[in-house]
Parts: C-alpha cells; structure tokens; sequence
C-alpha cells in the first residue's frame, strides 16, 4: 500500500467497523521507499474472506492485494522470549531447547536468558509450549509472508 | 505567479467548473473566505448550520450528477457536517468537503477548535486527505474530485490546516490524475454479459430489479431500453426510482419493506433475478434467508464489494451499469434467441392479478386528511414534474409510493443513512442547481424541526422551495412501529410543543398555509405552485394514525407483508 499516513488505520479500521477479526498485523516499508508491505493474519469462511479482500481492495491506498493461502507460499514470525533460569539446570534445558528449535539466546544475566526464535508461527507456539522455566515476557512481531516461486506481489 | 493556498484553493475550484459551494466560516478558513470574497465566478451559499450545508451540496448532485462542494471550519464546523457526510457516503454521491484545520504547528496539541478531521470521517467518507503542504495543494484537489465522482461515487474530504492556506507556491492544476492504487473499472467482462444473457433467454418468469447506481451512472435511457427490449416487469429500491418510468406498465412499484405487493410477490416468486446498479440492502432482501428462494441471480454493480456482499449471485458482473446494459442491449438484438414468450405471458397474467389487489389504495371517504392524497394532488397538480426532496419516516415512504417518477434525479431522499433534517437543505442544493423547476421538500413535523434553521437560507436566497409537511402530531415511522411491535406503548413518539408552522414560516418571510380540510388540498397545492419567487410552508394536518402499507416486518420474508 502505498506509504501515506492514514493508511495503516484506514486498514485497521475497516476491519472493527466491519467486525473483522485481526490476528496479527505488521506493516514497514519496502525497497521502494513509497510503498509499504503489510502482511494480515486473519479468519474466516471462504465468503467472508472475500468480503474482506474486497473491501481492502476498495481503500485507496491498497495498490495490490493477495491472499497468499491461495497458493504455496512461506510464512514467518520471529519471537523473542525471556525466560528465567535460576540454575544451571534450568540454563542447559534452555539451551538445549533452544538449539533444538534452532533458536538464538541473545542476552543473558545471572537470571535471564533472552532468546530469539524465527519460523512459523506452529514452530513458535510448539517452542512456547515446551520452555520448561518460568517466562518472564514475550514478543512476537506477527507472521509476514511471501509466496513460493515465480509468483509475485511486486508492481 | 505564485498564490497563496487560499487563492489556490479557489482557482482548483474554478478549474473543476465549481458553480456553487455551500458553506459556513470560522477561524481555521478565514484565508479562504477572504479569496472567495475577491472573485465573483464560485458563488458561496452561506447556510445556517454545516449539516445543511453538506445536505445542500448532496442535493446540488443527486439533481445534476455533478459533485457537490463544502467548506467548513475546523473542529465544530467539521464536526457539523459529518451527517450530511455520512448521509453521502451511504448512498454513494460526489461530493468534496474540505474543512479547515488548525495550523500545521499546533496539529496534536489539542488546540483551539481541533478535532482530527481525517479520523473522525474515516469510515464514512470514500476517502480522506490531510494536505500538510501548499505544494501539495492542487494536486490533492485534483485528485478528491477525481476520486468523488469516478467509480462507486462517494465523498471524499480535504482536511487543509490555516498556515497551509497562507502559504504561497506556483499554480498548476493537473489535467489528468492517475493512481496506481485507484482504477475503477467501466467495461464489464465480455463472458460473464454472455452468461447473464444466456440466463435471460431461459427465463419464465424473470424480474428486473434496479438501483440507485443506474441513476448514479445516467443510465436510465439503457435501463429503459433493455427492459422494454424484453418485456420484462421491473421493481426499482427507494434509490432508484425514476430511472424507469414509474408510469409504464412494465414497472411494479418499489420494492422492499414498503414495497408493493406484485413486486414483493415478483420477488419471491420468481426465477432469473437480474440486479442493476442495487445492493441487496437489507430494507430490500428483509430476511435474507427466505430472499427470492428459487431465483438464479445477475448482478452488475461497480462496486465488486456489494456483490455477495448480502446475498450470494449466480453471475457476477463487475462494471458500470450504463456500459454493461449497452453491450447487453447489443448482444440481445443480435440474438437469435428469444425468452420464453409462452412462459413470459403466463408470468405476466400472474403479475397483474397481484396488482388487481391494488395494495396501495386508501380511505379516500376519510374526514381526516389522508396523508396518501396529499402526496397524490401533489402529483397531480405538479404534473408529475418537480423535484421532490424527502425528509425521513411515513412520510418518505409514501412520497416514494404515491409520486409517480418517471424522470432519473427528481426523487431525492436520504435512503441508506436515513437522516431526518436532510430534506429541506436538499432542496436548497436542488433548486439553486434548477432554478426555474419545482422543487418541493416532503416532510413531518418531526424531520422538519431538525434544519428548520435553513427556512433563513431560503430566504437570503429567494429560493421557492415548496414545503409539503405532513403533520400527524407523532414521529410517525416510530409511532406505527410501537404501534405493531410494541403493543401502542408510545414512548417518546408524540410530538409535543409543536411551534405554529404558520406563524414560523412568516417570521422567516415566507407564506405559511396550514390545511386541515380534505377538500382544501388541491387548492392549498395549487395556490403554493403559483407562488413563483416565493418559498410556501404547506401544514397539512393530516390523521395522526395512518399508518404504510404494504409492511414486510424485519426477519421476514418478501411473501409475508401486512396488506392493511
Ligand atoms: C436524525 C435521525 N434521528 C432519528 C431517526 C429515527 N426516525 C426514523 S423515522 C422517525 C420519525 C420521523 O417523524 P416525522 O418527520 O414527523 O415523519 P413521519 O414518520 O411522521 O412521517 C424517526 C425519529 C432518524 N431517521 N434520523
């Protein structure tokens, strides 16, 4: 869409005023400086998934839109959880884990470990769950997408 | 040369032929009032409140299908108009308001009178601009009028801060916009016409049902032209009245919750259902479950989001109405094919024995005025031929069952939003736009008082609006609903207080008549339609009880209307 103000609550809007549900949203600028790339996570039956993806179409400031569950495309979140690890057991099962989801621990202290995580949104719900320590906090950017191939959104 | 932004302003609108802008001053557009001020072509129309001003310009484009033009203030002013925005954008008209903002500078702080502007008309504008730069200026005035009046039409506003139109810059204002994130398609697709067409030909029993977007389009003559083509019966929404001549025998009357009984019945007895320029809006389909249940459906529409929107079609066509009917009037007479003549005559029979009940009669041995006659005389006495602006209620729905439209733009009414007060400053947008032509405002007492302000407007202006008001003492639409589904509980229905229309209408230097009698209404209408230069304030008193029919209760089917 194009890279104006306004545009990102034009998208937000329309979703509560048409009761949407958004999942997750993320949007930053791309290559070409006045566009921005907004990836949207949400739910529906196939009629109001076409309802929806009309109506974005309808903004003016959407250029191009496309669902990228019509066909084969890649999805990825990236996380960062920081986790409380009181002992050295507590730090080697974090690493473990960590290394098993092919995560990174990026900060550390006596009693944290910070660690980075990056896949699919599935992958990080599966990591969450199985972190055996105390979380202290999590943050989760919100899956952006790109489809497979040939096929592309570009202009 | 360089200009300021406020004679910038100006020269955009002179550019875009702009003959009226209906407006109110403050603060935030003192610079552009004072370049209004120095130039004569762009002629102001000071109203008394912004809602009346947004209404006015409504009413300038539903009678000429031209964009209607606002200028308002910053945080009250905007405020002020966001109804008649909203009233606009419900019922897809062009119209570009631009309202004034604070100065860049004090853009946040809550300045005085600030209110974001932008946010606040967000979802009720086709869309919106912040202009934060004088050389951005024009280029945003091309592209709002662009925006209003191409595609699905809608209003677009133009938020421009004080400093902005203080600033200068060189003036060039762009003869074309393009936008990469906005191109309305005109032309429908070729393989979808021929399916609709293939549709058309199996049909026995087939209906026409129109809407507002083939007024919008100027598509009446296309309309006309395939329906006469097929001999099809045609139902047009509140929207769409006059693009099909309601006198002809081929059209059943509105349809919808107050819709006749042939084109209530059509509906759901029917079994191709073609869509033009309509969006199944809910006042239509009432229970959409139980909505034309053996119809396939054909839909063209400009908008692809009204398509399945409410109601699932069988052909989608995506395009503007005129051009689709123009390739469907071409395909058809090159086609060797012919609808079912048989099927088609039986159809016909089945239709004219629903209509044979003439749902729409009324007590016409009533002591009372029936509400109903009015709205009859008015139509006869007028030939048929004036602009009739609407308020909102009973008295809407009967302007729209008993004036028989046979022109596109002559009925204008508040449809999608709504909106009690619209009437009135309509006709003021009306009658400017025509000048010569009748134009009068059917309305309650209740609808009235909401912009009755503008009786002052009417007179600054000399505008001879005719006021046809329907005075049954109650909020009529609300009493009748209280009435059947609230057991006669009426709560806050009855109109108290009510000022002496008369005495008021001379106060603002009009002609007041108020009549009580039935035998008076003829001579009331035709004493007002004679009055040429002057605005006439008709108080009829009619019974306060009259109630409309047909009614399809909500949640109903099209088949389950209370006759009377
Ligand atoms: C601004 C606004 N407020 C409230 C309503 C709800 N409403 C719909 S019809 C109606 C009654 C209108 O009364 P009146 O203008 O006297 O017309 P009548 O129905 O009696 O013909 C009301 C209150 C509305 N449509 N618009």
């Amino acid at each position: 869409m194009e890279n104006e103000a306004g545009a990102l609550s034009r998208v937000a809007g329309l979703f509560t005023a048409r009761g949407y549900n958004i999942e997750s949203l993320t949007v930053a600028p791309t290559d070409d400086p006045s566009l921005s790339r907004m990836t949207l996570v949400t739910r529906g039956t196939e009629e109001i998934i076409e309802q929806i993806t009309k109506q974005l179409h309808k903004l003016v400031d959407v250029v191009k839109l496309q669902d990228m569950t019509d066909g084969a495309h890649i999805e990825r979140e990236m996380m960062m959880v920081k986790v409380s690890v009181g002992d050295g057991k507590d730090r080697e099962e974090m690493k473990r884990l960590s290394d098993i989801f092919r995560g990174n621990i990026i900060d550390v202290t006596d009693n944290i470990y910070t660690v980075e995580l990056t896949g699919s949104a599935d992958k990080i719900d599966a990591f969450v769950s199985a972190i055996p320590v105390p979380i202290i906090e999590v943050v989760r950017s919100g899956v952006i997408g790109i489809t497979r191939g040939e096929v592309s959104l570009s202009l | 040369m360089e200009l300021t932004g406020a004679d910038i302003f100006v020269q955009c609108l002179k550019d875009e032929g702009v003959e009226y802008i209906f407006g109110y001053p403050g603060g935030a557009v003192l610079h552009i009032y004072d370049a209004l001020y120095r130039q004569e072509q762009v002629k102001h129309i000071m109203v008394r409140h912004e809602q009346a001003a947004t209404h006015a310009a409504d009413g300038y484009a539903r009678s000429t299908g031209k964009p209607g033009v606002v200028l308002v203030t910053s945080g009250p002013g905007a405020t002020n108009a966001v109804t008649g925005i909203a009233t606009a954008y419900m019922d897809s008209i062009p119209m570009v308001v631009i309202t004034g903002q604070v100065p860049t500078s004090l853009i946040g702080n809550d300045a005085f009178q600030e209110v974001d502007s932008v946010g606040i008309t967000r979802p009720c504008v086709k869309h919106n601009f912040l202009v934060k730069d004088v050389n951005d200026l024009a280029d945003t005035m091309k592209k709002a009028f662009y925006i209003a009046t191409t595609g699905r039409p809608g209003p677009v506003v133009v938020d421009i801060p004080k400093d902005v139109t203080a600033l200068k810059t060189e003036y060039h204002y762009p003869r074309k916009v393009s936008m990469r994130s906005y191109n309305p398609v005109t032309k429908g697709h070729t393989g979808q016409v021929k399916r609709a067409i293939d549709m058309l030909m199996t049909a026995k029993r087939p209906m026409i049902y129109s809407g507002g977007g083939v007024v919008l389009d100027n598509a009446a003559a296309e309309l006309t032209g395939f329906t006469r083509q097929l001999n099809f019966p045609i139902t047009q929404t509140l929207m769409g009245l006059g693009a099909y001549p309601a006198t002809d025998r081929q059209f059943l009357g509105m349809l919808g919750m107050h819709g006749t009984y042939e084109a209530n019945l059509g509906m759901h007895n029917c079994d191709v259902l073609i869509a033009i320029g309509a969006r199944f809006d809910d006042r239509v389909t009432g229970n959409v479950e139980k909505f034309c249940p053996t119809a396939k459906i054909i839909h063209i529409d400009v908008d692809p989001a009204s398509i399945s929107k409410n109601v699932k079609v069988d052909v989608p066509i995506v395009g503007s109405v005129g051009h689709v009917l123009k390739e469907m009037i071409k395909l058809l007479k090159a086609d060797k094919r012919s609808p079912d003549e048989e099927a088609l005559a039986e159809w016909w029979k089945q239709i004219e024995e629903w209509r044979a009940l003439d749902c729409l009669k009324f007590d016409t041995s009533s002591k009372l005025i029936k509400p109903q006659a009015v709205i009859q005389s008015l139509y006869e006495v007028t030939g048929g031929d004036a602009f009739i602006t609407s308020d909102v209620g009973q008295h809407q729905m009967w302007a729209a069952q008993y004036y028989k439209f046979d022109q596109p733009r002559r009925w204008i009414n508040s449809g999608g939003l709504g909106t009690m007060g619209f009437g009135l400053p309509a006709a003021m947008g009306v009658q400017l736009a025509h000048p010569d032509a009748t134009v009068a405002c059917i309305t309650g007492e209740g609808s009235i008082q909401m912009c009755i302000q503008e009786l002052s407007t009417i007179r600054q202006y000399g505008l001879p609006i005719k006021v046809v008001s329907l005075n049954n003492g109650y909020l009529g639409m609300v009493r009748q609903w209280q009435e059947f589904f609230y057991d006669g509980r009426y709560a806050m229905s009855y109109m108290e207080s009510l000022p002496d229309f008369v005495k008021l209408a001379e106060s603002y230097g009009h002609i007041g008549i108020q009549v009580k009698d039935p035998a008076d209404i003829e001579g009331a209408l035709l004493e007002a339609m004679k009055q040429k230069d002057r605005a006439v304030f008709l108080d009829f008193v009619t019974d306060p009880e009259e109630n409309v029919y047909p009614m399809i209760p909500a949640g109903a089917g099209q088949n389950e209307m209370i006759l009377v």
